[in-house]
């Protein structure tokens, strides 16, 4: 085994290179701070692997210009900030209903509006869930270090392409921005799982009974593309039945497959009587309090970080509800997951937000004190 | 948690600290240990406040941002105010006396160099004023090996400028170890 060599890596540009690494050929978009590296970073070195960048006129023509790419055949992704997640929202929606597979890379910053353009937030938890209009289902990650915005870009680009459903990377510019050591494999090493290239001789676009591979555009194959409800053939349908058929296997594809799209990850006590559940880069705030209040204090407390955030992670969040008596949400916002929490907790455990919306991240002593306030 | 050090490089967008953060951070990796860059900066490209963090630790580093430096570098009188009180007891702060007049309290361990001044007066350059500055915080600090250090540079430097900002980091040891009254001497030592 050949030894890898760790390098300094900004998380913008692990993303590009997760990104890259599991076949993405394909960047349109229009740059905006703090997700700009990401598209400098591309526009370096697709051409070097054979594929395409093309700075757009405006954000809603970068995410269409992915939207097409898709259905042409090539793993595609764009990445924006706040403003430009807002526009893109109409064609995420889009996507959604036609199932093209896309990933759309929103590194937040501090809202809302234009707000400030270098400030990390983490307040657009919401608006990645429900930002397009209809009862859609969506997945969604959320990186907390350099690393794990590489894997989870090559997660959400592989998933992407299984589910045929958009995925959106939800960063914040303290990841973004921040370079740490990371080691990055091999590319041989990585399982970067292929989309289908096997059509079935009864090849529906839109089939019923499984994950229904996209076959590209110009392939031979002929189907119709909408936004509107639509038969397995791609064409408009009105009939009641076959609308709820479809809402229902939209949604279906994430239950069904839920053990492949949830990540999380435990860390602290085995019997916690405190738990902090979080995501991004609060993570790393989070894991810097455990450390002092488990590791050197011993106290009774475990993190459940959320990688995924979308669909939310029902099931963890319940379990981890029934062992503890106080669940620690803190977010840069002003209350966005911890309803969720609240909600799957089924009031087993209070639930206890921890907000900071100045432009600055909650910082371990934040959490640490609020932990030695509930054990006082 | 105490090999935690905690290095923050300060000034205006345009001294070229957020890459003198980047140069460090990549020397820490080459020799063997675990760091975080951060930066924070205005809208602005140039001329507004710029401020550059870099953790070295040989633990994981988990929180990523600076809050307690144990070394300051304060390449103006803003940043030099602002961040003073952030500096840990008996933290070191490295500071341009190009751009900052003082005072500079006793209590705290500062040392003013006039960095901007010798980048322009010993190597014509003033935009080599980071690694001046890299120089002298690394032989003050020591928080990497020397070489390694300076092979960054090189590997980072615009192409053709490489020895020049080697130079500059050459002059930053030397203008460490002389003091505060670095033209003394400075000058037979310097080939230009």
């Amino acid at each position: 085994m050949t030894e890898v060599k760790p390098v300094l890596m900004q998380g913008n540009v692990a993303c590009a290179e997760g990104a890259i690494t599991a076949g993405v050929r394909f960047y349109a978009g229009y740059p905006i701070t703090p997700s700009t590296e990401i598209a400098e970073h591309m526009a370096e070195r697709l051409p070097q692997v054979g594929g395409v960048f093309i700075q757009m006129e405006d954000e809603i023509a970068g995410i269409a210009a992915v939207i097409g790419a898709s259905v042409g055949g090539m793993r595609a992704l764009t990445a924006t900030s706040g403003p430009g997640f807002s526009l893109k929202q109409e064609n995420i929606g889009y996507a959604i209903m036609a199932e093209i597979p896309c990933v759309i890379v929103n590194v937040q910053r501090m809202g809302p509006s234009t707000g400030i353009p270098t400030a990390p937030a983490q307040g657009d938890v919401m608006q990645a869930r429900w930002g397009t209009h209809g009862d859609h289902p969506i997945v969604v990650f959320s990186p907390a270090s350099v690393y794990e915005t590489f894997y989870l870009t090559i997660a959400a680009v592989n998933l992407s392409q299984k589910l045929r459903q958009p995925v959106i990377l939800l960063m914040d510019e303290v990841v973004g921005h921040m370079r740490e050591k990371v080691l990055i494999p091999e590319v041989g090493k990585l399982l970067v799982e292929k989309a289908s290239d096997e059509i079935p001789p009864d090849w529906k676009p839109y089939d019923d009974k499984g994950l229904a591979p996209l076959v590209p555009f110009g392939s031979g194959h002929y189907y119709h593309v909408t936004g509107l409800f639509h038969d397995e053939s791609g064409f408009p349908s009105g009939d009641p039945a076959v609308v709820s058929r479809s809402l229902e296997r939209l949604h279906g594809k994430l239950e069904k497959y839920r053990h492949e799209v949830t990540f999380t990850s435990y860390i602290g006590h085995k019997e916690p009587r405190v738990a902090i559940v979080t995501y991004g880069c609060t993570v790393r705030s989070a894991r810097a309090a455990i450390k002092k209040a488990y590791w050197q204090n011993r106290w009774p407390v475990g993190l459940l970080s959320l990688q995924t955030i979308w669909p939310f992670p029902a099931k963890e969040v319940e379990a981890l509800a029934r062992q503890v008596e106080m669940i620690m949400v803190p977010e840069m916002n002003m209350g966005q997951l911890v309803g969720e929490v609240e909600r799957y907790s089924r009031g087993r455990a209070e639930v206890v937000p921890l907000n900071r919306y100045d432009g600055e991240m909650i910082t371990p002593d934040q959490i640490f004190d609020q932990l030695r306030r509930w054990f006082a | 948690m105490g090999s935690r050090q905690e290095i923050l490089l300060t000034g205006s967008g345009g001294q070229g600290l957020i890459l003198a953060a980047i140069i460090l951070a990549e020397a820490a990796v080459d020799d063997n240990k675990n760091v975080v860059q951060t930066q924070s900066y205005g809208p602005e490209a140039r001329g507004g406040a710029s401020m550059a963090g870099v953790i070295i630790d040989v633990d994981a580093i988990e929180y990523p941002k600076v809050t307690r430096p144990t070394l300051l570098l304060a390449m103006n009188e803003a940043s030099y105010r602002k961040y003073l009180p952030k500096v840990v007891p008996g933290g070191l702060v490295i500071v341009d006396s190009t751009f900052v007049a003082g005072p500079f309290p006793g209590d705290y361990r500062v040392l003013p160099l006039p960095i901007t001044r010798l980048a322009r007066e010993k190597l014509g350059r003033e935009v080599v004023a980071n690694m001046v500055a890299l120089g002298a915080i690394n032989a003050a600090a020591a928080l990497v090996n020397r070489e390694i250090l300076k092979n960054c540079i090189l590997q980072r430097a615009p192409k053709g400028s490489g020895e020049i900002n080697q130079q500059a980091f050459e002059l930053g040891y030397r203008l460490y170890h002389q003091g505060m009254e670095p033209d003394r001497g400075l000058s037979a030592q310097t080939t230009q």
